[in-house]
């Protein structure tokens, strides 16, 4: 189910601001790709590009090629919309919609797109998700009870849950845990580790740790100064990147001397 | 054997108040504001008595609250907590203030109101009524429901369609700033220019005439502009959270608007649609011009003149009558119960519709 991405030159602006410069990378499928950098680099900038959400914001556009299945998805025949099904994405701040309970939460994205599902159907996508998700445990008495009820760490479960729902190929995380306590950080942690046997995924992180517990390769972004649009310097796996980076801005990076 | 430990609080503490950084101070006790507030009341009671006149009697209560109860306050508080009394007796005091037209013009509807209703009342029209016979108001009160229906059926849509371009298309371009110019200058548009400018495009139509179409779309003109600012203000209360996390689950925009965007705000843009229609029903200049006066039951709108509850209240009171004053009473109370009532809807579906905390 999992697939790959292959970047190539990628420019990406924000109007006449150019935020990200020429990122080249390929992001393996079935396993975990960390980016880290200093705030303000293109991070989330760069992850956004990747399902096409970038656009969303009035002005912003993409430069370069990005191809998932063999196709660009930025080529002018392809819809947004069918690119964002197929890789799925989980925000920095927990979002679950306030109208809907736990359960509908969970099939929001079949309800939403008028999917016809029987009750037998979607009881079985919203058990299976929840269980990917690793909260059924804590919900199953209460799927019918408003998901703005949960704590904050359930609530984040809960957008992967609904995200993973739809059954996408990639998953992309924005600094997921970092509203979090470390308890409900290391419960999303171990779930990254489960889910990366199905899916591809791809996670935007601060914290250094844990970049190096969950990812398999890590990408560093960096600005050269401030008002520079930020690029990749370093793309490895994650074992080289914190033992022994090839570029010397890694090293100082990750051995915090900046940043 | 440990000495008891003691522990005090309130006034008792007032020795230590001088000693520097002290956390505890005098504190006036929780009644004082009672005390003081029924200490003004017995003045402006003498005030009243000793002028006649109630208006200077509220007003010496409300002034030696004002000035009673910081005094004391900086006197066994200290300036700071003198400042806060002073600050919060002008809130509660404005407050008041306002309070009584709104339960005076209530009470006077009320009380005159109830006696001209009764079960006639509200149920015969003023057909071939004579003298001191009974009439009613039914056929104004059907008038108000169909000509307020037909202008929220008109501007509903349209106010809550320009909203969702206003907010969920257009930012910042031009052809929205000039959409949002043209709805201010809508708002302020005077109601009777609106009537006029309903009666003279029907006049250009179909020649000139009344009818209880033309009322309702005098109306529509006052309430869109209304109607879309209010749910302007609803949309932009939704966090572009809920809309991303829609997008990124491959929901398209017009789905995301519908299912996500309304639903998250339906509470908010049905009080706002329920106070724009409490804000025209009351409307009399552009009724009286668009959709005229008659003394007979109409459900007809595009027949003949339609008369509505303002248009009514206004006949009746300009008859001079001790019954035509009774009836514009009644016509005002069953006027404001209709209000109330909207209100009391819009109360509950923004209840029901409320986004669910859970908690
Ligand atoms: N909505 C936006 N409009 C304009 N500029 C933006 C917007 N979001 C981010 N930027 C700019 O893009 C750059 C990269 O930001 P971001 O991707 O959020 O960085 P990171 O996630 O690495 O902290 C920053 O200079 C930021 O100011
Ligand atoms: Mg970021």
């Amino acid at each position: 189910m999992a697939t790959s991405i292959d970047v190539s030159d990628v420019n990406i602006y924000y109007g006449d601001f150019k935020a990200v410069e020429g990122v080249n990378m390929t992001i393996k499928a079935r396993s975990v790709t960390a980016f880290i950098g200093p705030s303000g680099c293109g991070k989330s900038t760069f992850l956004r590009t990747l399902n096409r959400m970038h656009e969303v914001i009035p002005g912003a556009r993409v430069e370069g090629k990005i191809v998932l299945q063999g196709q660009d998805m930025y080529a002018p025949s392809v819809d947004p919309v069918a690119v964002r099904r197929q890789v799925g994405m989980v925000f920095q701040r927990a979002n679950p919609f306030p109208t809907m309970s736990i359960y509908e939460n969970v099939l929001a994205g079949n309800r939403l797109n008028n999917k016809r599902l029987k009750k037998s159907e979607a009881d079985t996508i919203v058990e299976r998700s929840l269980k990917g998700a690793n909260l059924w445990n804590e919900v199953k008495d209460r799927l019918n009870k408003p998901g703005m009820g949960l704590s904050g760490g359930q609530q984040q479960r809960l957008c992967i849950a609904r995200a993973i729902a739809v059954q996408p190929q990639v998953l992309l995380m924005d600094e997921p845990c970092s509203a979090l306590d470390p308890i409900s950080t290391s419960a999303i942690e171990d779930l990254i580790h489960e889910l990366k046997s199905t899916y591809t995924i791809v996670i935007v992180t601060h914290n250094m740790q844990q970049a190096a517990r969950v990812s398999d390769e890590t990408g560093f972004f960096n600005l050269k100064a401030t008002g520079e649009p930020g690029h990749l310097v370093e793309f490895n796996s994650t074992e080289k990147m914190f033992t022994n980076p090839d570029n010397e801005a890694t090293e100082a990076y990750i051995s915090g001397r900046f940043g | 054997m440990l000495a008891p430990l003691r522990f005090e609080r309130g006034p008792r503490m007032s020795t230590q108040q001088k000693t520097a950084g002290a956390l505890q101070h005098a504190r006036l006790p929780g009644w004082a504001p009672g005390v003081v507030l029924t200490g003004s009341a017995a003045f402006g009671g003498l005030v009243w008595l000793l002028s006649g006149n109630v208006a200077f009697g509220v007003a010496g209560l409300i002034l030696a609250f004002l000035i009673a109860m910081p005094l004391w306050a900086t006197l066994v508080e200290g300036r700071r907590a003198g400042v806060d009394r002073a600050v919060t007796a002008m809130v509660w005091s404005a407050f008041g203030v306002i309070l009584i037209p709104l339960v005076w013009l209530i009470w006077l509807t009320v009380s005159k109101g109830i006696e001209a209703i009764n079960m006639e009342f509200l149920t015969y029209s003023m057909r071939s009524v004579v003298g001191d016979e009974q009439g009613g108001l039914y056929h104004a009160l059907l008038g108000t429901l169909i000509v307020t229906g037909i202008a929220a059926l008109i501007s509903v849509p349209i106010g809550i369609f320009a909203a969702i371009y206003l907010i969920e298309y257009g930012r910042g371009t031009k052809l929205s700033k000039a959409i949002t110019f043209l709805v201010d200058v809508m708002t302020g548009i005077p109601s009777i220019v609106a009537g006029l400018f309903a009666f003279a495009l029907f006049a250009l139509v179909f020649g000139p005439g009344r009818f209880g179409l033309a009322g309702g779309i005098a109306l529509s003109l006052l309430m869109v502009p209304t109607v879309v600012r209010a749910t302007e203000e609803m949309l932009k209360l939704v966090p572009d959270d809920l809309r991303e996390a829609s997008y990124a689950l491959g929901v398209s925009k017009w789905r995301t608007i519908a299912k996500v965007v309304l639903p998250t705000s339906i509470g908010g843009i049905v009080t706002g649609v329920v106070l724009a229609i409490a804000r025209v029903i009351g409307e009399t200049a552009p009724l009286l011009v668009a959709s005229g006066f008659t003394n007979n039951v109409n459900t007809n709108p595009v027949d003949g003149p339609m008369m509505t509850l303002p248009v009514f209240i206004y006949t009746q009171y300009t008859q001079a009558t001790e019954k035509g004053a009774l009836y514009a009473w009644g016509g005002a109370l069953t006027l404001i119960v209709i209000v109330m009532l909207l209100n009391l809807v819009a109360r509950i579906i923004g209840k029901i519709y409320a986004p669910k905390t859970g908690h």
